[in-house]
Order: C-alpha cells, then sequence, then structure tokens
C-alpha cells in the first residue's frame, strides 16, 4: 500500500520523560487516519517529529518520500499543519495570518477560503489578541483547510470548538476524504474519530497499542447484550467468549440475562442465548470509548 | 478594600516568581555604589587628589552631561555623581520591567484570568507588583546606605543616597503601573514605561549639558535629575523627595483610576479591526518579520534620533564654554582644544548611543526565543521555510538594525551640531563615522546572543547580562581601575576613538569576524536543535 506517513521504532526522551517508546505509525494515501490518546500520550511528539521540528532520538520515520527533519521545506509545501495550541500575532488579523500561512505553503484555494470563513463565522478582521481560543483555532484550521495540499496534520483541532463548529469541520473532513486528501486526526475526542476515521492507531505512554480500520477493532471488543429468556441464563456462565454474565429470575419463566461477548464469539453465543427462547433482546454494539477505557484502565500506566 | 483582597497572597506569589531576577538586580544595584565608594578611598586616598578630579571633572560640560553635575570633592559626594544617574537609570528599568511582568503580561498571557476566578479584588495585582517593585526599590536604597555607612561614610549622606534611589524606583514603579494600563499588550506597556526612563535620563542630559545656555532647568523635570538634586553628601536638599513621592502620588493614584474604568485584559487603548486580507507583500518570513518588527523598529530609531539631536544641541554649548572661558580653553588644550573636546564628546556620546542599539539588537535576537517559546515559529515552520529563512528574517534587525539607527542618530546628532557651529557637512561626515564604528561591537553582543539562541536556547535572555557587563565594564572600569583583561573583554573597549583617534582597521576586522563566526555557529546550532517551547 502507498503509505504517507511511516514510522517505525519512533523513540524521544526529554531528560528524564520518555516521550516516545519504540512508536510504529502508518498512514495510507486517501485515509483518514484517527490518532488516539490523551493528553500526554506522545501525539504531540510524533506529529513534532514528523514535521521536523524536533528530532527523533531513534528509530526512522518517512512523510512522502522523504526524511521529515532533511527534507522537511521541500515536505511542507505538501501538507497543511494546525497546532493544538493556536497562539497568532498580536498585531495581525486573523484574515492576514490565513493568507500568510497559505502563501508561506505555496498557494491558497482563495475561494475556498471564503467559504470556510462563511462556514466557521470567522471575523477576518480581528487582531490576533482579540480572537477566543476556538476562534483562534478555526483561524488555523481555515488556513490549513483551504490549502492545496495533499495531506493535513491536525492536533486536537476541534479542541475550543463549539459543537456547531465541530460539526462543520466534521463535514469539511468528509468532503477532504472524497477528494482523496489524507488526514491524520490527532485527538481525545472518541466520538469524533468514531465519526470521521478510517483507520485508527491508539497511542499509550508513547507506544501504539491498538492499529487498524473501526472493523479490526471491534473484532477486539465486546458486544454487550441484554436478554429476557425463558429459561435460567446461568448456564452461560463460563462459555468461550462471554464476560460478565449476569442472571436473574424474574418469575417462574421469565429470566434475564446481561452479558459481554467478545466480538468474534458473537455468532456462536447468540445461538446459545437463542435456544434459551428469547422474548427480547438488546444488542449493544462495541464503541471505540469501551476499547479506548479497556486499554487505559486494564493496565493503568505505573 | 474589597478591591484589595488576595493583595498578601499575590504579593508572595510575585516574590516567589521573581526572586531570582529581583536578588540579582538589588546585589547589583547595591554593590556598584558600595563598591565603587571604597574604590574611590583606595584610588583616591588625599583630598587634594580628589579635589583636582572633582574640579577636572566640574569643569568638563561633557562629563557633566553624560554623568551630572558633580556638589563635592569628598568619597560620598564623588560616589553620588559617578554612580547616581547611572543607577537611577537602571532601578528605573528594574521597577519598570517588575511591574509589567507582574501586571499586564499576567493579563496578556490569560494567566491574570486564572488568578482572577479566585478570590482576589480588582486591584489587587496592580498593588502587589507595586509593593515588589517598590519593596525591592527600598530594599535596595536601605542596603545602599548600610553599605555607605558601613565604609566610612557620614550618615546623612549615605540616607540620601539610599532614599533617592528607593524614591526613583516608586516613581517609575508607579509610572509602569500607568502604561500596564494604556495598551492591551505588554510588548507595547512595557516600552512606553522603558520609554520614560530614558527620557527622564534624556532631559537630564539636556538639561545639564545645557547649563550654560540656559536649558538647565529641563534637569528638573527628570526623576533622575531629582536624584543628583538631592545633593546627597553635599548638604543634602531634602525637600527636593516630595518631588519624588508627589509625583509617586500622580502616577499611582493614576493607574488606580485607569485600572477602575477598564475590564480585565482590555487596555485604555482599545485595538481597532485590521485589513481582512493580507497585502501582497506579505508572503515571506522577510515581510512577516517587517510586520512584527516594524512599530519597534521605527520607535527605537526615533528614540536614537532623539538622543542624537540632544548630544548634536549639547555639544555646542560645550564649544562655546571653552570660547568664553580661557582658563578651561586651556585646560583642555592638552586634549586638543575646543575641536579635541567636542571630538572626545562625540566618541563617547557615540558610544552610548550604541548601547542603546546594542540593546535593540538583543531585543531582537530574544525576539526569535519568544517565538519559538510562544510556539508561533511552529506553524511558520511547518511551512515551506527553511529554518534558515525563518532566523533571517528577525535576525536582521538584529544586524542591519542597529546600522540604519546609528547612521540615522550618528547624521542627526553631527547635522544639529553643524547647524549651529556653521559646518554642517564636515561635522555630520564626522559624527556619522563615530557612530558607525562602533558597529563591530554590537555585532560582537548580537554573535553571544545568537549562540545562546542556538545552542543554549533557555539561556537566551542571559543576553541582557551581557550587555549590562559592557555598560559596568565601560562606565566605571577605568575610573575603578579593573585590570586591563577585564576591560578587553567588553567588545566595546577595542573600538577606536572616533573621530579624535586614529581608525584601528585590525580592531575593526577582529571584532566583526569574532562577530560572524559566533554568528554562524549560532545558525549551525539553532539548524540541528529541537524547537523548544
Amino acid at each position: 500500500m502507498d503509505h504517507v506517513i511511516s514510522a517505525s521504532g519512533l523513540t524521544k526522551k526529554y531528560g528524564q520523560t520518555t516521550a516516545l517508546d519504540g512508536l510504529d505509525l502508518e498512514v495510507a494515501r486517501g485515509e483518514v487516519h484517527g490518532f488516539l490518546g490523551p493528553n500526554g500520550a506522545g501525539k504531540t511528539t510524533t506529529i513534532r517529529i514528523l514535521l521536523g521540528l524536533i528530532k527523533a532520538d531513534g528509530g526512522t520515520a518517512r512523510l512522502f518520500d522523504g526524511d521529515p527533519w532533511s527534507d522537511a521545506t521541500e515536505l511542507h509545501r505538501r501538507l497543511a499543519y494546525v497546532p493544538g495550541d493556536v497562539t497568532l500575532w498580536s498585531n495581525l488579523t486573523g484574515g492576514e495570518v490565513i493568507d500568510l500561512l497559505g502563501r508561506l505553503r505555496g498557494g491558497l484555494d482563495l475561494a475556498k477560503k471564503e467559504q470556510l470563513l462563511e462556514r466557521f463565522d470567522l471575523d477576518p478582521t480581528k487582531k490576533g489578541r482579540t480572537y477566543s481560543k476556538g476562534n483562534r483555532q478555526k483561524v488555523a484550521l481555515v488556513a490549513a483547510l483551504a490549502a492545496d495540499v495533499e495531506l493535513l496534520i491536525l492536533d486536537e483541532p476541534t479542541a475550543g470548538l463549539d459543537p456547531l463548529m465541530e460539526a462543520e469541520f466534521r463535514l469539511c473532513i468528509e468532503e477532504d476524504r472524497r477528494n482523496g486528501r489524507t488526514v491524520l486526526l490527532a485527538s481525545h475526542i472518541l466520538a469524533e474519530v468514531e465519526a470521521l476515521c478510517d483507520r485508527i492507531s491508539i497511542v499509550r505512554a508513547g507506544r501504539i497499542v491498538e492499529s487498524g480500520t473501526m472493523a479490526d477493532l471491534r473484532h477486539l471488543t465486546r458486544t454487550t447484550i441484554s436478554a429476557e429468556i425463558e429459561r435460567d441464563g446461568s448456564c452461560l456462565t463460563g462459555l468461550p467468549g462471554v464476560h460478565n454474565l449476569v442472571a436473574r429470575n424474574l418469575n417462574s419463566s421469565w429470566y434475564k440475562v446481561d452479558l459481554e461477548v467478545d466480538s468474534d464469539q458473537i455468532g456462536e453465543i447468540l445461538s446459545k442465548v437463542a435456544a434459551l427462547g428469547v422474548r427480547s433482546l438488546i444488542s449493544q454494539p462495541p464503541t471505540l470509548e469501551e476499547l479506548f477505557m479497556r486499554h487505559y484502565r486494564e493496565d493503568a500506566p505505573e | 478594600m474589597r478591591s484589595l483582597v488576595g493583595t498578601r497572597q499575590l504579593v508572595r506569589f510575585v516574590l516567589r516568581r521573581e526572586r531570582l531576577r529581583l536578588a540579582i538586580w538589588v546585589a547589583v544595584l547595591a554593590l556598584v555604589p558600595v563598591g565603587t565608594a571604597s574604590a574611590f578611598m583606595e584610588l583616591y586616598p588625599s583630598e587634594v587628589e580628589r579635589e583636582r578630579l572633582a574640579a577636572t571633572v566640574a569643569a568638563n560640560p561633557a562629563i557633566v552631561s553624560f554623568l551630572g553635575p558633580v556638589y563635592g570633592s569628598d568619597v560620598g559626594a564623588l560616589t553620588a555623581w559617578r554612580v547616581g544617574t547611572i543607577g537611577s537609570l537602571l532601578i528605573g528599568l528594574m521597577a519598570v520591567l517588575t511591574v509589567i511582568r507582574n501586571t499586564r503580561e499576567e493579563e496578556e498571557t490569560g494567566r491574570r484570568e486564572l488568578l482572577g476566578s479566585t478570590v482576589l479584588g480588582r486591584h489587587a495585582s496592580l498593588t502587589a507588583a507595586l509593593l515588589v517593585a517598590g519593596g525591592a526599590g527600598i530594599a535596595t536604597g536601605g542596603l545602599i546606605a548600610a553599605g555607605l555607612i558601613g565604609v566610612g561614610l557620614p550618615a546623612s549622606g549615605a540616607v540620601a543616597f539610599g532614599v533617592g534611589f528607593a524614591a526613583a524606583a516608586l516613581v517609575f514603579a508607579t509610572a509602569a503601573g500607568v502604561a500596564a494600563q494604556l495598551t492591551e499588550g505588554a510588548g507595547a506597556a512595557r516600552e512606553i514605561a522603558v520609554g520614560y526612563v530614558g527620557f527622564s535620563f534624556l532631559l537630564r542630559v539636556a538639561g545639564d549639558g545645557g547649563e550654560a545656555t540656559g536649558i538647565g532647568w529641563l534637569s528638573w523635570l527628570s526623576p533622575i535629575g531629582w536624584f543628583t538634586r538631592l545633593r546627597p553628601f553635599a548638604s543634602e536638599r531634602w525637600p527636593v523627595i516630595v518631588l519624588f513621592l508627589g509625583l509617586a502620588l500622580v502616577l499611582g493614584g493614576g493607574s488606580y483610576r485607569l485600572s477602575s474604568g477598564r475590564d480585565v485584559a482590555a487596555g485604555v487603548i482599545a485595538p481597532r479591526p485590521g485589513p481582512a486580507a493580507a497585502a501582497s507583500w506579505l508572503r515571506s518570513p522577510l515581510a512577516l518579520g517587517w510586520r512584527l518588527h516594524r512599530p519597534s523598529f521605527i520607535g527605537w530609531s526615533a528614540g536614537l534620533v532623539v538622543v542624537g539631536v540632544v548630544y548634536g544641541s549639547v555639544a555646542d554649548g560645550i564649544g562655546d564654554m571653552l570660547e568664553e572661558s580661557p582658563q578651561l580653553a586651556k585646560i583642555f588644550e592638552q586634549l586638543g582644544g575646543a575641536a579635541g573636546i567636542t571630538d572626545a564628546f562625540f566618541a563617547t556620546a557615540m558610544g552610548i548611543l550604541a548601547l542603546i542599539a546594542t540593546a535593540y539588537a538583543i531585543r531582537s535576537v530574544l525576539r526569535l526565543r519568544i517565538e519559538e517559546e510562544s510556539l508561533r515559529a511552529e506553524p511558520v515552520l511547518a511551512t515551506a521555510t527553511p529554518r534558515l529563512r525563518w532566523v533571517r528574517s528577525h535576525l536582521v534587525y538584529a544586524v542591519v538594525g542597529p546600522v540604519v539607527m546609528l547612521a540615522l542618530a550618528g547624521a542627526v546628532s553631527g547635522a544639529t551640531y553643524g547647524a549651529i557651529a556653521g559646518d554642517v557637512v564636515a561635522q555630520t561626515q564626522k559624527v556619522i563615522g563615530a557612530a558607525l564604528i562602533q558597529i563591530p561591537a554590537v555585532w560582537v553582543v548580537v554573535g553571544v546572543s545568537t549562540v545562546l539562541f542556538g545552542v543554549f536556547p533557555r539561556l537566551t535572555s542571559a543576553s541582557w547580562g551581557v550587555l549590562v557587563t559592557c555598560l559596568l565594564l565601560g562606565q566605571l572600569g577605568q575610573i575603578l581601575q579593573f585590570p586591563q583583561w577585564s576591560l578587553n573583554l567588553s567588545p566595546f573597549s577595542h573600538i577606536p576613538r572616533l573621530p579624535s583617534a586614529d581608525l584601528d582597521v585590525v580592531a575593526v576586522f577582529v571584532l566583526t569576524a569574532t562577530a560572524l563566526v559566533m554568528t554562524a555557529v549560532g545558525l549551525r546550532g539553532f539548524q540541528r536543535r529541537d524547537l523548544m517551547s
């Protein structure tokens, strides 16, 4: 597969703290890739290495067909970046910053810029200092989205946006996906990643702990089933793939069972449940949140 | 008193933040007068020697213009003359920088809001900043008074000296309190306040230098002039203290009034909206650099031009005095007569202008670090902008800025003097030369600053220490007879004193080469290092 970003074994230390501890990341051309992890997991450090702003202590990273450190300038023509912390120059207006950053990248789609200003409801005549956090974020977003580039690197781009603007942002990324743009979206907002991303990498303590498509990851998760049945559900206890089973007796011919099932065993277990005479059944699909929480709860960092 | 709730905690917080910085300031400001006094005792032990020194100084209008009048010949009076004006300038800077950093800068960065949402009165942060800055001034004054008494000087003079310094700190702290209310940006507020300190110094230069031409009253408009007029160790004139306190009261009251009438984070001067799209020339890092540096470049240039005009007009009075007094003329004959002393005056004046231009240059190098630290460098470097081109867009102001400023200031200074003396072209050329010859030394400091930025980024602001060292070595090194090797540390000591001295091509070449090598090391360092916020 054609990879826009491929990094393997990246390490980075700041004094005593290890920011990256052998991180691998692959982003294929044309995909929206979710880079998921809580604050301090190493997302921003990875992005800074990919942008050639800092140098990795170990491992290799390729961006397009170049080295992010030594070929930085040429590579940067092909990407746009939205930092997590947007600070603007106090005496430049938002509009000036958008134009300037676009020109420094080598081109800006002016029609798209106007359209984005409209969509994000951003006043481009205000001076940098007078923007709120959300509006500073919008300035950087408009500058990046209006750029004529192959790759977008976004570091928690919706952190300061209100729900309306967040929805607008999702629409923009959907459009970009259809236009074949590659997007690396670092985030800790699970719903956003789940809604937008083709593939996801979950980072924890400087390492990727899970990576794959939503479908792949769903296989690693559990479906929650809650059923009302005619016979006692406790016979399901201990079957392969069954977890946290709670069986109750409502009356002589009415039982209730709640259980979690590994996604790859779902067919097997469901037929066993069906054999108990189903009166009603509620099944909740696995969510990313569940997977995420499991990684972070079950083996919390030391 | 509600508006002051939380001041006590905030004072503790400010002290915690400023402890190292203030400790260095207070120590240096207290050590310099006490050290100077004991050096005078050692170097000029006899009354006869001191009288001769005082007489030469008093007769030399150039020196009076630079350092203020000398009112006596005992050690105390000589010390007050030698370090009084420079010291009041420096303590003013300490007060101003401390106040702005803990008021407007806190608001601009939003940290004030974080604190403001806790139990904190509206005036608490202004009050805390004024208390700390004023307190540091009083501590400095107290240490100086104790130290001067300790080395055996009369108590009343020592107390007057200390009180004068403390009072100057108070006045400039309250002036900074006003400046902090005016603008939204800490940078602009700092420039207004530092500009006021510089302007006070300049008023005194003009007044003391123009005593003969009838503009001596200008010194009475300047808090730095008041220190001199307090006359420590020369039958002190205590009522002058009232001037200090009166102005501090007015400025302090003004700052509280302005602070009551505005919102947190807003300034009295409201920002206006700007263009919705960038001008077509705003398309390169260099153009961005110009947008960012333009206000301060123009401001500093204008400031240097004003200083140049003042020195140029003072220079004429110096020549006049010599013509009027055959006795004085005789003393200076060995220095080359009236022309000789005017030339020497310009050499010193341009040296002072060069130090101011160096301050601007350091500020411009530091801007790189500020851009990096505030994360504004990141989006630019994430575009197709090579690191060197980004550095260049700021460094050009440190390298070329002082050349432009010194050429301008030298030209107007020479032209002002030439217009009065009736020889515009020749004087202008001469003084431009005296100004531009300083450039290699300015560049050496830029080189040091660039090395710090490129190789030891977290220490970049130590560049100010380099400037202060050059200032102290130049001002006090000779009279306190520091060893030659230590004087040689300042690049400015190697600059030929044009127009009177010969052009020392080797020195100019060596300084320029040193600056070049250091800048190259700094740039290489930056190309290889991580960006650090």
